[in-house]
């Protein structure tokens, strides 16, 4: 009998979805082995066909994109009561992905910005779009909260594959293994075990003791990256030591250094402050206000740049988001000792 | 309280388009919305990034069309630093992006639009997919399609570092270059893709053109608005899909505005709604008159058809042949007709793969000159390309260190955004009489938007090519007293 799939998208680009696509002829083939029973960008399959399975009939479901509504929310909970097993596809549903940097923002600004001061904008008044203000016009608009989580802050997770995109090669390889009598350990990121560097082309050109860089640069600085030496030693900002293989370097080969879209190598729970430990210790120096120089004039953002990828799953995510809750408890706590004070004058 | 339809694109359950159809006590249509749940905030949080890395950060505003977020954002770089690439950097980059043009429309025309009228608007709904397509013009063809996207998509990942997401382009230039031997591939592929494109010109003619049904359906009033267009033209107001100046021309085809993107501002606005998250971008000079059409409203079309309507060319030879019959079947310039979509992107096809070509076959593209260097940024930098689904405008500012301290980024959905909900309006107040929907309403009613392309449904890039509809009516007690499926 074919093995059950489901793919469902939350909040992603549309990527990942090409990113299925992508695997042409490859994926004709795989129908002989699996049938696809929900996939709302391909097929006619509704969320009822699936309310309809009973509990653990599809063998695996396949979520791409962050979570940021509430309505994704329950048919994410819902395929995972009807799934053996879930994976999240993609590097918004494994770590909360590019969008996911909205998380350092407050909604408001997104709202104030787009709807009042922007540059094209010709204000309509105060008008800007809610639920409230559409239903006037029997229109139902969903709530937009602003905040993206990766698929393992809502659902158990079995396994991820990793990518932003995943490229075919590494989809197929997650497909094959997820369908082998033998299925890997649950827990599992679907791709290499090792760093990108293992499988990179320039990983040779790296001296064996060991080396240490002066300065970083921007990849729009230098005019000539050279295309077959290591991209770290000439300063440019690789991730790929503390980047989990699998793509078999893709960017490298396009000339340019890996912003960590596979992720954390296993055991490493915060990918940013990986990369940027690992980035600081390479700086030849030992004096502490020349390595903040440093770091200052080559990676002049370090929250992007080492959490492209990865924010809302990280810790500092958690801090931030703990210290809003703090500050909005304290302007509550504020407002209520003021109202009370104006009661009693 | 009135009715309300609603009609969901079901298979995109929280949805990124949603229609509603409000009527009056006559049962007949009062209003129809077409209404964009999605928000992702991207100019709020590019804030504080460097500059260069914007090429990779908008890419991931859309994974369909990530190309043209990465060039325009490449483009607004060269000038935030005011440096005009190399000449075999500029062709590197032009050979990317009509690489992907050509991809890109032939998912549109195959895959997503294409079932309307290959298959037919009148075939039963489980053939209107790509499978009734791969049916209609056969399993070789199919399979042929599939290996043409794959292998231009293949050569894309070489040149790009990755397909969905490139990493090639840089402030004054390219990351990476092509070695001769790499050169061949690209030759033979492009050769195939000529082949391919004058093979949807035919079949499109053979499908589409020689059924006068389906002719009657383009030309009908239904699916027409009489707007302003507007499109990138190059120095002789050819087509161009990489560069060039922005023209506008007025809804009797004249032109009525031509300049470089920097002057966006002074003649693009975006006007607020408040039931959709979506911004309408409307012409400043004429002005926001409010969802309708003619020559005192400034609402506008982007897109193929809006393209073909501001140049006076194609760029090459065999596009051109098919443009000449494209204006003369069609009564002449401009072209009004939202079906004509369809078609215009055909003829685009054919542009896209020439050009391909050309650029495959010019020796200069292996040369190593890739990069001007860059010096200190200019404060301002803005950038335009024509993505498929038309004009994209982006607009940095930074700091001295060329980090972002402003985004603006007008994408090609929202200069179609109110014709398309005009579109949908129309078609619902021609088609919906006495509270009653026809059977053929829901896809008659899809049609009408699905031949943008937009992209904010993204439902509309589903395989098969009718987004699955479900109209909901409801009587003023709220009861659901009909249910219209266009699926099983
Ligand atoms: S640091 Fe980057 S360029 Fe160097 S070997 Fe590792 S992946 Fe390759
Ligand atoms: S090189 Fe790095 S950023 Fe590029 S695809 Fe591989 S893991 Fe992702």
């Amino acid at each position: 009998m074919k093995k059950k799939v489901a793919f469902y998208w939350c909040a992603s680009c549309g990527g990942c979805e090409e990113a299925v696509v992508d695997l042409a002829e490859f994926l004709l083939d795989a129908l002989e082995q699996i049938e696809i029973v929900f996939w709302p960008v391909a097929m006619d399959f509704k969320i009822e066909d699936v309310e309809q399975l009973t509990d653990g009939e599809i063998f695996a479901s396949f979520i791409n994109g962050a979570v940021l509504l509430s309505d994704q929310e329950e048919v994410v909970r819902l395929l995972r009561r009807k799934s053996q097993v879930v994976v999240a596809f993609g590097s918004c549903s494994h770590q909360g992905g590019v969008p996911g940097l909205i998380n350092t923002h407050d909604r408001q600004d997104v709202f104030d910005y787009y709807y009042h001061n922007g540059p094209t904008v010709q204000r309509n008044g105060n008008e800007m779009p809610t639920p409230t203000g559409a239903k006037a016009f029997h229109v139902a608009l969903p709530e937009y909260y602003g905040k993206a989580r990766p698929l393992n802050q809502v659902i158990e997770v079995d396994y991820y594959i990793p990518g932003c995109a995943p490229p075919p090669n590494v989809v197929k390889d997650a497909l094959l293994q997820l369908l082998s009598d033998s299925p890997p350990p649950r827990g599992t990121v679907l791709a290499g075990a090792h760093s990108l560097c293992s499988e990179c082309p320039l990983n040779e050109t790296k001296p064996p003791e060991g080396f240490k860089i002066k300065q970083f640069v921007r990849p729009s600085q230098v005019t000539h990256i050279d295309p077959d030496t290591c991209l770290l030693m000439q300063g440019l900002p690789c991730l790929g030591p503390v980047t989990r293989s699998g793509c078999n370097a893709l960017c490298i080969k396009g000339h340019m250094p890996c912003t960590g879209c596979f992720g954390p190598l296993d055991g490493v729970r915060d990918f940013g402050a990986a990369a940027l430990s690992f980035l600081a210790s390479l700086i030849d120096s030992n004096d502490e206000a020349e390595i903040q120089r440093i770091i200052d004039e080559g990676l002049p953002d370090p929250l992007g740049t080492f959490y492209m990828y990865s924010f809302p799953g990280s810790l500092l995510n958690e801090v931030l988001q703990k210290g809003r809750q703090k500050a909005r408890a304290w302007r509550e706590r504020e407002e209520t000792v003021e109202a009370q004070t104006t009661e009693n004058q | 309280m009135p009715e309300v339809i609603e009609v969901h694109p079901i298979t995109r359950l929280e949805g990124h388009g949603k229609i509603e159809i409000i009527l009056n006590d006559a049962g007949d249509v009062d209003r129809a919305y077409l209404s964009v749940p999605e928000l992702r905030g991207f100019e709020i949080f590019a804030k504080g990034r460097p500059a260069e890395i914007m090429p990779q950060l908008t890419a991931r505003i859309c994974g369909v069309c990530p190309t043209a977020h990465h060039t325009a954002a490449a483009k607004a770089l060269d000038d935030l630093y005011g440096v005009t690439p190399p000449p075999a950097a500029r062709k590197i980059r032009e050979l990317l992006y009509n690489m992907f043009m050509f991809e890109d429309h032939l998912l549109h025309i195959y895959i997503l639009g294409g079932p309307d009228f290959i298959v037919g608007p009148d075939a039963p709904k489980a053939l209107r997919n790509v499978v009734g397509v791969i049916q209609k013009v056969g399993i070789e063809i199919g399979t042929r399609l599939i290996a043409m996207r794959r292998q231009v998509r293949e050569l894309m990942t070489l040149l790009a570092g990755k397909v969905i997401h490139p990493v090639l382009n840089l402030p004054g230039g390219v990351a990476r270059g092509i070695h001769e031997e790499e050169r061949e591939q690209f030759v033979t592929v492009a050769q195939q893709a000529v082949d391919f494109a004058r093979f949807t010109l035919d079949t499109f003619r053979t499908v589409v053109l020689k059924n006068s049904e389906y002719l009657e359906l383009i030309l009908s009033d239904i699916y027409r608005h009489d707007t302003y267009y507007v499109g990138l033209v190059d120095d002789q107001n050819k087509v161009n899909f990489y560069d060039g100046r922005i023209r506008v021309v007025n809804p009797e085809g004249r032109e009525f505005l031509k300049f470089p993107v920097q002057e966006y501002q002074d003649h693009l606005a975006e006007h607020v709604e408040p039931w959709t998250y979506v911004k309408f971008l409307f012409l400043k000079q004429v002005g926001w008159k409010g969802f309708a059409d003619g020559m005192d409203s400034g609402i506008y079309a982007v897109a193929p058809v809006a393209r073909l309507n501001v140049a006076d060319s194609m760029a090459t030879p065999e596009a051109q042949a098919a443009y000449e019959e494209y204006v003369n079947t069609l009564g002449g310039k401009p072209v009004h007709l939202t079906l004509a979509m369809h078609w215009a992107r055909v003829v685009e096809v054919i542009q896209a793969a020439e050009a391909f070509l050309q650029l495959a076959q010019d020796e200069e593209i292996c040369s190593d000159r890739l990069r001007t260097p860059i010096g200190e940024p200019r404060g301002v930098g803005i950038g335009v390309v024509e993505a498929p689904r038309g004009t994209l405008i982006h607009h940095y500012e930074t700091d001295e260190k060329g980090l972002i301290t402003r985004a603006n980024l007008l994408v090609a959905t929202q200069n179609n955004a109110a014709r398309i909900a005009m579109s949908v309006d129309k078609a619902a107040r021609m088609l919906v009489h006495n509270g009653k929907i026809g059977e053929d309403l829901l896809n008659k009613v899809e049609m009408a938007f699905r031949a943008y392309d937009p992209c904010f449904a993204c439902a509309t890039h589903a395989l098969p090519g009718s987004v699955p509809l479900e109209a909901v009516v409801r009587n003023a007690a709220g009861e659901v007293v009909e249910r219209v499926r266009n699926f099983e």
